[in-house]
């Protein structure tokens, strides 16, 4: 750890042994963290190491319950966030903060003493175009946010925090939503910022990313700085050692499957989105037994409306979709359920979970119209209490115990759970979206493993992801999709990274 | 005497409006801070006693005014400590706020109904009154109608395009947000319960100084409960509310003036329309898009706690 004074010059934030508790854990054990001005600095860690609560309490948002922080060598104490934008510090948080029904100008401008009273955006728009300009955050001022893509609204948060003058900018898992190409867009506006002598605070789980961006990274691990290095001195071995504490398998053994009997078939499918607009314009495809297919694409062309409607939540158009050569073009979705469809939907909270009901409970929603679970109308709670342990056990789910509540499960054991359900009704097909968003390491590792495992035991796998390494590392076969279309597959042994990028812009297989 | 009739109507809708336009621009305030607040039939009611004593006692209407926008006010602030503070559910303590509301008026009313008291007058402006068929329709008024006219295109303008309109906006929508970007989410909160009882009060005082002089009991007769589903129907645009209230004031007009040419509708289908109305609406604005762009307040009716997920 660097030996510096609080008063040391090109020292921008200093946080000194920082303690944040929550009911039950503590967040923050005594954390020391200090970032040079004009750096970018990465704060590494697995889900749950107390990441976000550390910027957190940077940014105003908490207090902590013990330690100091010093700002440009000023002593500071911090009572909202509004005194962290005061010193210059600025937050664009993991779950946006921006309000879907304001336009863009209106929620920069949100807070703030100007305009005093009526609303005169010209110069805030003004602004906007500015900074947009500088740092290259393509976004139009008068649009309303529920209008933009998730990229552009991140790019609203950090002309906000800009905005309003922000020298230290904390981004939370910033490429979490993002895709491949508008990784890459982040990173060249977060490296011109440093430039400009912007201190840069990125948190992040993933290895290449803090490898790839990082000047220095401090690593925490169960709410402790495990150590503060240059990335020189690092590898990415090194750092996920680190930051899980053993080392990690980077690879994942896969065997080689002869694939089996066609297990689902999609034939010309069409079918609209939220709005009204075609989302799906004749989809084809087919997925066997023993082989996983991965759907590669960027986010917003029509990956949510295919996974919907394969599995009997949004209507068809035209087309046609078979399971195992039965028409279930127009099933609902419990009958789709009873033919031995599995789904892993895109938003674990909403779609794959009931927040306020235990684990147990959660584990059940599948099972309990049917024996053994159900015994008549009534449900055999002893045996579920039984399978639910044994569910526990198998997936490996971290939970005080089968009555907790989902929604204090962490994201990683919350898509266990999900796993866990889904996975112990033995399916034939598994639709799987966005398996591993937003996991750890680990957690990541242990849900590919299944769907690995899954894909021997005979079942089709239809792998709908943005992350384009996870799409690689586990299909058979890859289709891209964009606008609703097919632009072509490739077998995953041949797949090559900018062949498979430029049809996700658009250009259709030669 | 089509011509006469229709200007009957017209005017009676207006002014058959005004008290349903300031309980609903009212409830618009609190709604789009995110408050969803039942009583405005109770405030509404002991606006109208609490202002009709005031001016008995005082002979002065304009007392019986500002009573009757504090004691709505005061109200309000009930619905607000329990919902804002203690978090309690907004729909049980709003329904409570009513029942007590109609309780405390019958009470506090008691030995003033059938007593003559003072009232608002029409005031005859030079020039406009005097216009053809606009004149009659428009400007042939009390003050407290006269004084919706303004109201509408303040309320709208300052929710649309003032900074405080844009916190308004906000904390109804996303407190959260609002709280991290330095917006006191609580007192706004308070503020506009706050103008939301006072504006009830004062819909109150027009029943009973201007509208239908005197105190009867429950003499607001569901006004307040039209007020809130006009909200809806407004989809929460002060504009509109005031189209709805003239609709509804339009049917009232029609039920007084209909028998007088000789046509009989029954009077329950017509105290229907209203309610009928707002259903359809609702019915047809529930499309994805609608709500988005123009749908209720997204925390409407739920507490804000800071830091809980
Ligand atoms: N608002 C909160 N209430 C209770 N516990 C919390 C809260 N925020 C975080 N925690 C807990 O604190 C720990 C650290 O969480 P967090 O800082 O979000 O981790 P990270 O961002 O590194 O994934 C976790 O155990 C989490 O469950
Ligand atoms: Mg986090």
């Amino acid at each position: 750890m660097t030996a510096s004074s609080p008063h040391q010059p090109d020292i921008a934030v200093e946080m000194r042994n920082i303690v944040k508790r929550f009911p039950g854990v503590v967040a923050n054990d005594h954390v020391t963290f200090i970032a040079k001005s004009g750096e970018i600095h990465a704060l590494l860690g697995e889900n749950g190491a107390g990441k976000s609560t550390l910027m957190n309490v940077l940014s105003g948002l908490y207090a902590p319950d013990e330690g100091e922080i010093w700002i440009y060598g000023r002593h500071v104490v911090f009572r909202s966030p509004s005194d962290a934008i005061a010193a210059g510090v600025g937050m664009v948080h993991q779950h946006f903060r921006l309000v879907p029904t304001l336009t863009v100008v209106e929620n920069v401008i949100l807070g703030l003493d100007e305009p005093r009273f009526h609303l005169n955006l010209t110069q805030a728009r003004a602004k906007i175009l500015e900074l947009s300009q500088q740092y290259g955050l393509k976004v139009d001022p008068d649009a309303y946010i529920w209008q933009l893509s998730v990229g552009e609204q991140q790019r609203v948060e950090i002309i906000k925090a800009l905005y309003r003058g922000a020298r230290i900018l904390i981004l939370d898992e910033p490429t979490a939503v993002l895709t491949p190409q508008e990784t890459v867009v982040l990173f060249k506006t977060l490296r011109s910022m440093a430039q400009e002598g912007h201190t840069i605070i990125f948190i992040s789980h993933k290895l290449d990313e803090v490898m790839s961006i990082a000047d220095r990274v401090t690593v925490l691990r169960q709410g402790k700085v495990v150590a503060t290095v240059n990335i020189e001195e690092v590898t990415k071995e090194k750092l996920a050692e680190m930051m899980v504490g053993r080392p990690v398998i980077f690879r994942i053994e896969k065997p080689r499957l002869q694939p089996g009997q066609e297990v689902l078939r999609v034939e010309d499918v069409h079918a609209r989105n939220d709005k009204g607009l075609p989302a799906l314009r004749g989809i084809s495809f087919v997925v066997r037994s023993h082989e996983i297919v991965g759907i590669a694409g960027v986010s917003g062309n029509g990956q949510t409306e295919l996974a919907e409607v394969l599995y009997g939540l949004r209507p068809v158009e035209k087309g046609h979709i078979y399971l195992y050569g039965k028409d279930i073009t127009q099933a609902s979705t419990r009958e789709i359920i009873r033919e031995g469809v599995a789904h892993i939907p895109e938003d674990r909270h909403k779609e794959g979970s009931l927040a306020d009901m235990s684990l147990s409970e959660n584990l059940i929603l599948k099972h309990y119209r049917r024996p053994p679970v159900a015994q008549g109308p009534l449900i055999r709670w002893a045996y579920v209490r039984e399978f639910a342990r044994k569910l526990i056990q198998r997936f490996q789910i971290m939970a005080p115990g089968i009555h907790t509540k989902a929604r204090l499960l962490s994201g990683g054991n919350l898509q266990k759970l999900i796993l866990a359900r889904e996975l112990s009704s033995e399916p034939g097909l598994i639709i799987a979206m966005h398996p591993t968003q937003g996991l750890d390491v680990g957690a990541t590792e242990a849900v590919r493993k299944q769907l690995i495992a899954e894909r021997g035991k005979g079942a089709g796998v239809l792998l709908i992801s943005e992350d384009l390494d996870e799409v690689m590392q586990l299909s058979d076969r890859i289709l891209v999709i964009y606008e609703g279309e097919i632009m072509g597959e490739v077998p995953a042994d041949r797949a090559d990274r900018n062949q498979i990028g430029l049809m996700m812009a658009g250009q259709r297989q030669s | 005497m089509e011509t006469a009739f229709l200007i009957t109507i017209l005017a009676t809708a207006i002014r058959a409006g005004a008290p349903v336009i300031y309980a609903a621009v009212g409830e618009i305030f609190a709604e789009r801070a995110g408050i969803l607040n039942l009583g405005v039939e109770g405030m509404m009611l002991v606006g109208a006693v609490s202002g009709f004593i005031a001016a008995v006692q005082t002979g002065n209407p304009w007392v019986g005014v500002l009573v009757a926008m504090l004691a709505g006010g005061l109200l309000s602030l009930i619905h607000a400590f329990l919902t804002i503070t203690l978090h309690a559910d907004q729909v049980v303590s709003g329904l409570a706020l009513t029942i007590f509301g109609i309780g405390l008026s019958s009470f506090l009313g008691q030995n003033y109904v059938g007593v003559h008291g003072p009232q608002f007058e029409a005031i005859h402006i030079p020039g406009l009154s005097d216009l053809p068929f606009l004149g009659p329709v428009l400007f042939q008024h009390d003050i407290l109608v006269y004084l919706t006219f303004i109201l509408i295109p303040a309320s709208a303008y300052f929710i649309h395009k003032t900074r405080p309109g844009l916190h308004l906006r906000a904390v109804g929508e996303d407190p959260a947000t609002a709280d991290v970007m330095g917006v006191n989410v609580a007192r706004i909160r308070y503020i506009y319960t706050f103008v939301g009882g006072v504006l009830a009060g004062l819909g109150g005082a027009s029943l009973s100084l201007a509208y239908t002089p005197g105190w009867t009991e429950g003499m607001s007769g569901g006004r307040g409960w039209i007020a809130i589903a006009l909200v809806i129907f407004a989809f929460w645009e002060p504009w509109r509310a005031m189209l709805g209230a003239y609709l509804f004031g339009g049917v009232q007009a029609l039920q007084f003036n209909l028998q007088t040419i000789g046509i009989t509708i029954p009077t329950y289908f017509l105290n229907m329309l209203p309610y009928l109305f707002t259903i359809l609406v609702v019915v047809f604005a529930t499309g994805e898009r609608m709500r988005r762009h123009l749908g209720a307040p997204a925390a409407l009716g739920l507490p804000y706690i800071r830091g809980e997920r």
